[in-house]
């Protein structure tokens, strides 16, 4: 318990000294987990507003290989990504290994299937006929999408709260392509694997709390938009 | 009959390889009320849907104000002047006003006369205390009403109705039915409804289409159809009462005097007189015998003339001229007996509370449609 305490203690301590180094790795982890989840969200709701409003042969294949995707173990996607990557592999023209594109770009692929999945269910639970309905109100495909969109939001920020959760509270990934070098892609949680096989527990509880600390605050800035103006 | 506002051509609709729906012709003058009935998988949603122009159809044409609807550009741009009606409401996760306003801004309205539409809506159908009140918490008839409040809000020029009252009980479905029956009368809104129910059409419709295993079986007007059915099947589904449109000659006591085709009938309902209603008879109820019967408690005993008779199963169908039409069934015993065939004349017997009033019409106006 004095661990936990001590590590309550340094967290603030260091969020009130707005320890630059700690600082650096809180903003960085925000920034990377928030662009590849605005990338899921596009690449993932894409795919289930065309999974959900096309009827296609092997239909019920995607839908799996969707729900399959959603429980990608972080690591292996490390690891493919990695080998992409590489110097010498195909895309290693690009030279992103080891920076936070990289990272991006892995917790992209960990949170698209995630986004898609839990998407395609929300919009498959709408009432079949709803787009008939808005049709023929004289809607466009694109009004159409947009309000199925608009009726299915709770679940659809739900789906982008589980893909944001996911990706923040990763490490395989994150070690794999980022390599958490210091000063350019040491995340929160990268940073708290560190510290704590250092032994520096009261930094890594540190570290913990602060990740806590942006998780909430996410998840609690996407829940009010979540609920906001539903009427009651 | 008037320039046809819709016109339905050799239409053909296949689902999964087979042919769910095949309509030779059908047209609509403007201010008809068709209604399609017919039992569940008789093709009637499919028809709606392929009317809606949402669901192209396999070959045939379909024509609204003489223009075919055969692109996808053509069926947009008339999804703006049609507007559909389902089974169930079908409202957003919105307020009421919400919901009518969703639908007026798809179709570019904003401002002060978005808010005068969701207004003149939710007062036709009695909804105006509910606009600020959640879709989700609505009962079935007010979310209907919503929904009804939410097309009609749009004005649309043909207003699609696939059986939007069968989720309702029995008074809120009558009240509903009702004030659709008033809006689409001031309105002048042609429209189309789907039911399975004969008295829901004969309360709303002027034209009748019996459908069956994607074909209709008989279409034309109101009474025509319901009057005269061509066959055993559209005669199960709607041959089941002549329909009378009468003028109250006078009112007392739950009781009406009617005229009708020159003739006075009585029946038991509440009107004013002068004004049209549109009355029914139920053949069972309906005797006939050679001379009026003094001793009979039947209030009603008009004379008349066998026009047609129709061998129906163990039974006659017996279709008399009275004025007006009326029909009964008579077993074979009874044929032979009274030597019914087309020419002779009998009386036709039944007692006011048989007549029961189906509609009524407007103080003075028109009789009531059909």
């Amino acid at each position: 318990m004095d661990l936990i305490w001590e590590g309550l203690r340094q967290a603030l301590a260091l969020l009130l000294a707005l320890d630059p180094e700690v600082l650096g790795i809180t903003l960085l982890s925000l920034k990377v987990s928030g662009i590849a989840t605005l990338i899921s969200v596009v690449l993932g709701l894409g795919a289930a507003v065309a999974v959900a409003l096309n009827e296609f042969p092997g239909k019920r294949v995607v839908i799996a290989l969707m729900n399959t995707g959603m429980g990608l173990p972080p690591v292996v996607v490390g690891l493919f990504v990695t080998v992409l990557l590489w110097r010498n592999g195909p895309f290693g023209f690009l030279g992103i290994l080891y920076t936070p594109a990289a990272i991006i770009l892995a917790q992209a692929v960990i949170a698209t299937p995630i986004i898609a999945g839990l998407g395609l269910a929300a919009l498959q639970h709408l009432p079949p006929a709803l787009r008939l309905q808005i049709l023929s109100l004289g809607a466009t495909r694109s009004q159409m999408i947009w309000l199925l969109l608009k009726e299915a939001r709770l679940p659809l920020l739900a789906a982008v709260m589980a893909g944001f959760g996911g990706v923040i509270s990763e490490v395989g990934a994150s070690i794999m392509v980022g390599g958490n070098l210091k000063g350019s892609t040491r995340v929160l949680t990268t940073a708290t694997v560190m510290e704590s096989s250092r032994g520096n527990f009261e930094v890594a509880f540190a570290l913990s709390f602060i990740l806590l600390v942006l998780a909430f605050s996410v998840n609690a800035l996407l829940t009010h938009l979540q609920q906001r103006g539903r009427p009651r | 009959m008037s320039a046809p506002l819709l016109e339905v051509q050799d239409l053909l609709v296949r689902r999964g390889g087979a042919t769910v729906l095949e309509v030779s012709a059908l047209a609509l003058a403007p201010g008809d009320v068709l209604a399609l009935i017919g039992p569940n998988g008789a093709g009637k949603s499919t028809l709606l849907l392929t009317l809606a122009a949402l669901l192209p159809p396999a070959a045939g044409t379909v024509r609204f104000q003489g223009e075919a609807l055969d692109s996808e550009r053509r069926r947009q741009a008339f999804r703006r002047r049609v507007t559909m009606v389902f089974q169930e409401p079908l409202l957003f996760d919105n307020t009421v006003g919400g919901n009518i306003a969703t639908g007026l801004r798809l179709h570019g309205v904003s401002g002060a006369e978005l808010t005068h539409r969701v207004r003149e809506a939710a007062d036709q159908f009695g909804i105006a205390h509910l606009l600020d009140r959640s879709a989700r918490r609505l009962s079935g008839g007010e979310g209907q009403r919503a929904a009804l409040a939410r097309a009609l809000a749009l004005r649309p020029e043909l207003l699609l109705l696939d059986e939007p009252f069968s989720a309702l009980d029995p008074p809120t479905r009558s009240g509903l039915m009702d004030d659709l029956g008033r809006i689409l009368a001031d309105t002048g809104t042609t429209a189309v409804l789907a039911t399975h129910d004969q008295a829901e059409a004969a309360r709303l419709a002027t034209r009748l289409a019996v459908m069956k295993d994607g074909r209709i079986r008989q279409e034309g007007g109101l009474r025509q159809v319901m009057n005269h059915p061509g066959d055993p099947f559209v005669a199960a589904f709607v041959g089941m009462e002549s329909l009378l449109p009468c003028r109250v000659v006078s009112a007392a006591e739950g009781l009406l005097t009617l005229a009708v085709g020159g003739q006075e009938i009585i029946a038991v309902g509440e009107a004013e007189p002068g004004q049209g209603v549109l009355v029914g008879i139920r053949p069972e109820h309906v005797t006939l015998s050679l001379q009026t019967d003094k001793t009979s408690s039947a209030r009603n005993q008009v004379p008349g003339t066998v026009t047609k008779v129709i061998p129906w199963g163990p039974f006659h169908r017996v279709e008399l001229s009275c004025g007006f039409d009326l029909c009964t069934w008579v077993t074979p015993q009874s044929l032979a007996e009274l030597a019914l065939a087309p020419g002779r004349p009998v009386v036709a017997a039944f007692k006011a509370t048989a007549v029961h009033v189906i509609r009524t019409g407007s103080q003075g106006g028109p009789e009531p449609l059909a």
